[in-house]
């Protein structure tokens, strides 16, 4: 095992794992206040990557494309919950299944129909397109080193929204307790509004910012969906903390595991969740 | 759920032998997809058991159903060759319900939502087995070479002529024991039950029942049907690949269950023919399959909401 | 029309028809087109169909005395769905021809037909030894290649150049393991060895595991199989890795087919081989690329190719037959004893129904796959457990 290899192995892992929190964060979240299961939220990470396709594509700079996903995902999430989950909030998680179900088909004949069905690349910013050397040969693309320092960033400024102030209060008091919400005399439909936005934001974010390090094409979310039910499993249901060490743990995990043992790869994570779920079925970081 | 009533099993019937029929009247092509109909018939009524029994939503099952037709490709292998049907159903049965024992008790620490995830999450790890190593034959799947049905030491030769009846008459006896048997269990103590915990699991858990061990039966024997729906498939498409354990086919699964009736017993049987019939015309209208069964799935799901089999009795019935 | 729906076709036989068409001197002969026209393939299947179409029409839509209909279908690539969609083509549109496909999934589904149905089946596209070898049949042919045959011939070049050890990357799958297979077979006869074969599961594109273990694995030369977007991605992570320079990167043809626009800077330089490259200046090929480009506004590729032989072939044994497709015996005479003037070159079929054809050394050069010379020449592929009688 060399060093090199190890330690790009590791960088990996981590910039794998961070990309999956943005996703697992906005899932575990829309879980644990709304009550909500939404199959789509792959198709979301795809569609945010399509939107700095199209706008990288459109005025040369992944720098715009950015934050027009985040912004953007925040009003198409916030279109969604007001027109379509709203009405299925009490209905049984069967309908919702099938409902999420159908939009990941809509997504599909949506994008086929307003693009097309080829895998497309992104090129890097031009900025950051050149190589860091890590140890010997080995050289990492400056990109990448880019997308991990910018999901700590997102991370930490969530770890602060939730954590310092009254919102990001409401919102972890409303992934324990649902029912307290009105109670405390806040605006529940606000609030779902508000965290549906904020998870649609984060996963077109996630999808933008991994454009140009794995191409955009059909289905190109549906890894990163199971993966990321996976990781709300595994960390605690509307558990920020627990998204964020546990998709750091998969994504080592999962890299690692790739990169020694290719064949069990595949299946260590799933293992790993059997394991946490005969320990501590609610979650490592669940709120009792 | 409720069984369908006396008028309810002589459609049925009639149905049955309409399709038993078939060889005299129909073309191969219209029998093949009846065989198609009635196979996913099966596979939606081993969800039924779950589903509309225990209130389990499941996206595990279509796994089981793969591990059903896998076992054909496995069981064709041994030295010996394919052996006979009476041996190969049970075999696939034993396969998936075992695959179903032991993934159920890490499933079931969960409920809701969670239950969901996990069992999404293990069918996905079961999809990768056979996608990713060279058990299952690889990613592009494996035909089952030169199938041949045999039963008590006859061997059926079949050729391209005769195959489609021949499968019409086999699948519509098994899809005809399968119903027959979820019938009478519905109606034992085990089926009485699995609908309580349906109604209200922490009651029955409170009246002295234990709920754990009532889920695991179901979901072990729901899976083992899923197999035998499988079974068939393999023997009919002659064909298998690792995508028939993709989470998308549970998902058709449930859809066809919902479309069906989950209130009724025949609700799948129901919705399996809607289902196979919506899609054969929608293949003639566009080429935009994905288009058609989004739509399906949106309509089914915002307007029907007691399914097909809800459809039928205008009266307000309960469920 | 040459063209016909299913739409059209649908309606046309809304009587279910039971018996089959008996065979009249005349009457129109339907092949079906199984291809992907929608999902990751979709531009593949349009070249193929298109160009098969090309060559139908510079027929006069005739072929062996009859008209000939094409009947599309759609395969999306997906093999579970494959046996139903032969069925369809077969029994409810009743064509006599089968011609398809490009995933290689999919096609076994039309091989299995073609074997127990005895019908004619041509493949414009899929790769897979299998249907040319131990799943050979009389009634199956093929005017594409095997996943061996381009393979081979880069290892046959590496091996010249003195290479002694070097490694496979792809995607763990048919088309990756057969290709690495004839990339070893292509050194070994020259003297080198492949050492290892790095895979990663289908079709995911995280490549930066098996990038990091390159340096240490003390090869020469990285070969490798990725088709599509896939290639893309490779590429561009290949050269950021910093790995072009020290450990040269080249493979089979398709890794820089179609794709060299999207790669860019990464690719230029490659080296690859494949029987098809950009500046053949055979008559054939100059005349080809123009009516193609005339007839669809695209740049004819080695798919294009493929389809527009396949065509060709197929007139062969029809001609011979006197238009009765169900006549195998005198067609695949004809078609085995025959030399296709194809746009690549004149190839010919081997026993197992493969081209027996150059494989041409390209280089990425300024968008292009310029051929600058030739990996292997009249290369057939091995036809391992094929029993014909």
């Amino acid at each position: 095992m060399r060093l090199a290899e190890l330690l790009a192995e590791i960088l990996n892992g981590l910039q794998y794992g961070l990309l999956l929190f943005l996703i697992s964060s906005g899932l575990t979240l829309i879980f644990g206040v709304m009550r909500v299961i939404n199959l789509a939220h792959g198709s979301l990470f795809m569609i945010g990557a399509y939107v700095a396709y199209v706008i990288a594509g459109a005025t040369g700079s992944l720098w715009l494309a950015l934050p027009a996903a985040l912004l953007g995902g925040a009003l198409f999430g916030a279109v969604l919950e007001r027109g379509l989950f709203r009405r299925f909030r009490e209905r049984e998680h069967l309908d919702q299944v099938l409902l999420t179900f159908a939009l990941i088909l809509l997504f599909e004949e949506a994008r086929a129909a307003l693009l097309d069905n080829q895998f497309h690349s992104v090129a890097v910013p031009a900025a950051l397109d050149f190589s860091v050397p890590v140890v010997g040969d080995f050289a990492y693309s400056a990109y990448r080193i880019a997308v991990l320092g910018i999901c700590l960033f997102v991370a930490a400024l969530m770890f602060m929204f939730v954590e310092r102030t009254r919102l990001g209060s409401a919102i972890r008091a409303a992934a324990e307790n649902p029912e307290m919400v009105d109670l405390l005399g806040i605006d529940a439909r606000r609030l779902h509004t508000l965290v549906f936005a904020g998870g649609t934001a984060l996963a077109m974010l996630a999808g933008a910012l991994a454009a140009p390090l794995q191409s955009v094409y059909p289905g190109m979310g549906d890894g990163y969906l199971i993966i990321s039910f996976v990781v709300v499993v595994i960390g605690g249901l509307g558990s920020i903390a627990g998204a964020f060490w546990a998709a750091l743990l998969i994504g080592l995990i999962d890299t690692l595991g790739k990169a020694y043992v290719p064949q069990a790869a595949g299946s260590a994570v799933y293992l790993l969740m059997a394991c946490v779920l005969l320990w501590r079925p609610s979650g490592l970081f669940a709120r009792a | 759920m409720r069984s369908s009533s006396w008028r309810g099993n002589l459609l049925l019937t009639l149905a049955a032998l309409a399709i038993a029929c078939m060889p005299f009247y129909a073309s191969p092509y219209h029998m093949q997809l009846a065989s198609t109909a009635m196979i996913a018939a099966m596979f939606a009524l081993s969800l039924q058991l779950l589903l509309g029994g225990a209130g389990m939503v499941s996206l595990a099952q279509a796994a089981f159903f793969g591990i059903g037709a896998y076992s054909v490709h496995f069981l064709g292998r041994l030295p010996g060759g394919a052996p006979s049907i009476l041996l190969s159903l049970p075999a696939a049965s034993l396969l998936a319900g075992t695959a179903a024992l032991l993934i159920g008790p890490f499933a079931l620490r969960t409920r809701g939502f969670f239950f969901l995830m996990t069992t999404l999450a293990f069918g996905q790890m079961l999809f990768f087995v056979f996608h990713d190593t060279p058990l299952g034959g690889g990613a592009d799947g494996v035909f089952i070479q030169r199938p041949a049905l045999t039963a008590f030491g006859f061997g059926f030769e079949l050729t391209r002529a005769n195959r489609p009846a021949v499968f019409v008459l086999v699948n519509l006896a098994v899809l005809t024991a399968m119903y027959a048997l979820l019938w009478r269990l519905m109606r034992t103590l085990f089926g009485h039950a699995l609908l309580g915990i349906r109604a209200n699991e922490h009651r029955m858990s409170a009246m002295g029942h234990d709920v754990l061990r009532l889920k695991l039966a179901a979901f072990v024997l729901s899976g083992a049907l899923a197999g035998v729906a499988g079974h068939m498939a393999a023997l009919t498409d002659a064909f298998v690949n690792p995508e028939l354990l993709d989470w998308h086919r549970s998902a058709e699964a449930l859809l066809i269950v919902l479309l069906g009736g989950i209130g009724a017993l025949h609700g799948p049987i129901l919705g399996a023919f809607a289902f196979t019939l919506i899609g054969e015309l929608g293949q003639s209208i566009t080429e935009r399959q994905r288009l058609v069964e989004g739509l399906v799935v949106l309509g089914a799901v915002l307007l029907l909401r007691h399914g097909l089999a809800g459809l039928r009795w205008r009266r307000a019935v309960p469920t | 029309m040459l063209h016909v729906s299913r739409r059209r076709l649908l309606g046309g036989a809304a009587a279910l028809a039971l018996g089959r068409p008996a065979f009249a001197q005349g009457a129109p002969l339907k092949v079906g087109l199984m291809l992907p026209f929608s999902g990751t393939y979709a531009a593949l299947g349009e070249n193929v169909a298109a160009a098969f179409e090309l060559y139908l029409q510079e027929r006069g839509g005739r072929l062996g005395g009859r008209t000939v209909t094409l009947v599309r279908l759609d395969d999306e690539s997906d093999p579970a769905k494959a046996p139903q969609n032969v069925n369809r083509l077969l029994e409810r549109d009743q064509v006599e021809v089968l011609v398809g496909t490009v995933h290689s999934g999919v096609v076994m589904a039309l091989v299995q037909a073609a074997r127990e149905r005895n019908v004619l089946l041509i493949i414009p596209n899929a790769g897979n030894d299998a249907a040319t070898r131990e799943l050979c049949a009389p009634s199956i042919f093929r005017t594409s290649f095997t996943n061996w045959q381009p393979a081979y011939g880069m290892g046959k070049v590496l091996a010249a150049k003195g290479v002694k050890k070097a490694v496979w990357v792809t995607w763990d799958y048919a088309a990756g393991k057969e290709s690495g297979e004839g990339f070893g077979d292509g050194l070994r006869a020259g003297g080198g060895e492949l050492t290892q074969v790095l895979t990663l599961p289908f079709p995911e594109t995280n490549f930066q595991p098996i990038l990091a273990q390159l340096p240490g694995l003390g090869v020469e030369a990285v070969g490798s199989f990725f088709a599509g977007g896939s290639a893309v991605q490779f590429v561009k992570d290949y050269a950021a890795s910093g790995l072009k320079e020290k450990l040269p990167l080249c493979g089979s043809g398709f890794l820089t087919e179609g794709v060299l626009k999207a790669q860019g800077a990464a690719a230029e330089g490659l080296q690859t081989a494949l029987h098809y490259g950009d500046g053949l200046d055979n008559p054939k090929n100059i005349v080809f690329r123009a009516a193609f480009q005339q007839k669809t506004g695209r740049a004819a590729d080695v798919y294009a190719v493929h389809g527009y032989d396949a065509c060709q072939l197929l007139a062969i044994g029809l001609d011979a037959s006197k238009g009765d497709a169900r006549a195998i015996k005198p067609m695949a005479a004809a078609m085995e004893a025959a030399k296709i003037d194809s746009p690549r070159g004149a190839f010919s079929l081997s026993p197992s129904h493969n081209p027996v054809q150059t494989i041409y050394l390209r280089e990425a050069r300024g968008g292009e796959n310029r051929v600058i010379g030739i990996a292997a020449e009249a290369l057939a592929d091995p036809g391992t457990g094929c029993k014909m009688g």
